[in-house]
């Protein structure tokens, strides 16, 4: 593993043991994500990238559990550390921000109380240089006169600000590494815009890495130096942005792509992906993109693995797109 | 269920109107409470709370034409379509559908002219009824309305089915054993049903994943040709509305701001307000850029900034904008634009 990796994660599988069988909602998901550095996670619902942040955050809960894999944080084994040991990590080097930023925040708490609390579970100093730290942050991710913002509830902010509440509590540590899942997806594009931009400039000037789970290419498109493709808990595709979003190899990343409109002519049919998001119950044997591939053929019966096709650049395809030998023929 | 891909034609009839939108504005008063009334009494300073929703709007959409309508939450964008679609009346103006006055309750015509408007709504699990079979789902308001005879209402709601993609096999199922989209396509066969020609679509495809959405899209598409469908498509996800849209009209806090052809709207848009909401829209073509932000926040709906409404983010704010409210007016063929910016040239 390279040095800078903030993050590596080899071969993860969670599995959710429940009554109707074994979901195995990642399966075999590789990634690394060095400092200072934006992996955009990419996948509709139910493809397991939540559940893949979810697992480096060790907050997987019952009936799920990690049954295979490593996750190296700074070459240390999340997977292998203790309640404490997670405990001292988690929102302290590691933190992360959820799309309703009511899930970080206590309806009943001013906000002051929260981020104190938040300082005090992992620095020994005093309750005023807490607040004063707490003040910075809510300045540093754009929120206007921070000290009388402190003495509010969270019900008196609006969604946009709530979201960058969050965001400064994320920060409050200087974390080495934020996993943030959707966090702009239930907020109207000027608001999203300013905390794209809050975020761009964090990432850039504390060599923050971040791991940004979302549905939209469009947002990885500006945002991420990387990404991985998921479906049905495997990463499909994964190498550098400019790779990926403009010679995708895998035909679900193409279909992906090619179902965004504002790429497409005006007004012609979308280049759509036919049928649905299979049940993770019940897989299809193989590729489990194999039903609704153009190109599957009968290779496609056995389980591709993920292969480097370009340098950087993987894929999990028997058959991939783009490639040198087919843009020839 | 792959749609068959046919181009559309571009060409719009520029007849007549379908529907007129004139002054129309639409407020929500919230009610005193008991205290609030005792103390309104005893001569305190109470007012009851007025959201200006739809503040004063006028809107044509020709025949045939697909107007997109955008804005962010709280700019009115429902509200509009639930009063073009008839099933809110406003608090003034009037609703023209084809010459005739839909808000004229007692007349036969206006009630066979609101059945002709049909709406489909953004949740596909909250506007079907979890307890009925699909069959009557999309099959109950035409043999209400008399469209269908009991004779053939088996084979009519097979083909309202078949239209939207579904398999009739399925018409015995209820809501709950369909995923999103396919929801989505029995909400469209329900509103289909009853051969409307004018559709509000409201943030129909919002709640897809985005490998769904480009079907229903497409679906949209489609039955736009085969039944010569005229369609509002309110939306907050301008990608969507650039693909779909021969016209866009921009809310900004209950007023239109802007209003022009797709194209004009993408490359020149004249508004700040348009400008700078295009500049926050990520897109798939942009590598790594820095995020432009408009400043401040969206102002609550129950105290709009004097004036226009968009000037305390504007970077282009004067004095006149605090203080006057803009008019929307023609600012070159085809292009209106509310903004005191046009005259100061």
């Amino acid at each position: 593993m390279s040095a800078a990796a903030t993050l590596e994660v080899r071969n993860l599988r969670t599995h959710f043991f429940t009554r109707a069988g074994v979901v195995k909602a990642v399966d075999d998901v590789s990634f690394t994500v060095e400092r200072g550095k934006v992996l955009g996670l990419v996948g509709e619902s139910g493809s397991g990238k939540t559940v893949t942040g979810f697992s480096v955050l060790g907050l997987v809960d019952s009936p799920g559990r990690i049954v295979g894999g490593e996750i190296l944080f700074h070459g240390r084994d999340l997977t292998k550390m203790s309640e404490r040991e997670m405990r001292d990590l988690r929102g302290n080097r590691i933190a992360m921000i959820f799309q309703d930023p009511m899930m970080t925040l206590n309806p009943v708490l001013r906000v002051d109380t929260q981020m104190i609390e938040t300082v005090l579970a992992h620095k020994k100093v005093s309750r005023e240089e807490a607040r004063q730290r707490a003040r910075d942050t809510l300045g540093m991710v754009g929120i206007p006169s921070p000290d009388e913002r402190l003495m509010s509830y969270p019900h008196q902010f609006s969604g946009g600000m709530r979201q960058r509440v969050a965001i400064a509590i994320a920060l409050l540590h200087e974390p080495e590494l934020i996993v943030a899942d959707e966090p702009t997806t239930a907020l109207d594009v000027t608001i999203q815009g300013q905390i794209l931009a809050e975020v761009q400039k964090l990432a850039s000037t504390t060599g923050t890495s971040l791991i940004w789970i979302t549905h939209d290419l469009s947002v990885v498109a500006g945002l991420a130096d990387d990404v991985a493709v998921m479906y049905a808990g495997r990463v499909v595709e994964k190498g550098p942005v400019s790779q990926v979003l403009d010679v995708p190899l895998h035909p679900y990343t193409a279909g992906l792509i090619g179902s965004v409109p504002s790429r497409n002519k005006r007004g012609e049919p979308l280049r759509q992906i036919p049928g649905m998001t299979p049940s993770l119950l019940n897989l299809p044997p193989g590729c489990a993109f194999r039903t609704r591939c153009p190109r599957a053929a009968d290779v496609c019966l056995t389980e591709p693995g993920i292969r480097e096709l370009q340098p950087g650049h993987e894929a999990r395809c028997f058959i991939p797109m783009n490639t040198p030998t087919e843009q020839a023929a | 269920m792959s749609e068959t891909v046919t181009v559309p034609p571009r060409a719009i009839d520029a007849g007549a109107p379908m529907v007129e939108l004139r002054g129309i504005s639409r407020r929500f008063e919230k009610k005193l409470d008991f205290a609030g009334r005792i103390a309104q009494r005893l001569g305190a300073n109470v007012r009851e709370e007025v959201v200006h929703a739809v503040d004063n709007v006028d809107l044509t959409i020709r025949k045939g034409e697909v107007v997109g309508l955008v804005g962010e939450s709280g700019c009115g964008k429902s509200t509009l379509g639930r009063m073009v679609a008839g099933i809110m009346p406003p608090s003034d103006g009037r609703i023209l559908r084809d010459g005739t006055d839909l808000l004229d309750r007692g007349s036969a015509a206006a009630r066979e002219l609101k059945l002709r408007t049909q709406m489909i709504f953004q949740d596909p699990y909250a506007s079907l009824n979890p307890r009925m079979k699909v069959a009557d789902i999309v099959g109950e308001a035409p043999l209400v309305h008399g469209i269908v005879s009991r004779s053939g209402y088996d084979a009519y709601v097979d083909e309202q089915m078949r239209r939207a993609g579904l398999d009739p096999a399925f018409k015995r199922r209820y809501p709950h054993q369909f995923s999103g989209g396919q929801r989505q396509r029995i909400g469209i066969a329900r509103a289909l049903a009853v051969k409307p020609d004018f559709i509000v679509c409201d943030e129909a495809v919002a709640a897809l994943d985005v490998s769904i959405q480009a079907q229903i899209l497409n679906l949209f598409i489609r039955l736009r040709t085969e039944l010569d469908l005229t369609y509002l498509f309110i939306s907050h996800d301008l990608g969507v509305v650039e693909h779909i849209s021969d016209r866009v009209v921009i809310m900004y806090l209950g007023r239109v701001v802007e209003e022009a052809d797709t194209e004009t709207v993408f490359t020149r848009a004249n508004h700040p307000y348009t400008q700078s909401l295009l500049a926050s829209v990520p897109r798939i073509e942009s590598r790594k850029r820095a995020f432009s932000a408009v400043k401040g926040e969206i102002p609550s709906p129950l105290n709009p900034p004097p004036g226009c409404h968009f000037h305390p983010r504007c970077p282009h704010a004067m004095d006149r904008c605090r203080v006057e409210k803009p008019v929307l007016k023609e600012v070159a063929p085809g292009q209106r634009s509310a903004c005191h910016l046009n005259d100061a040239a």
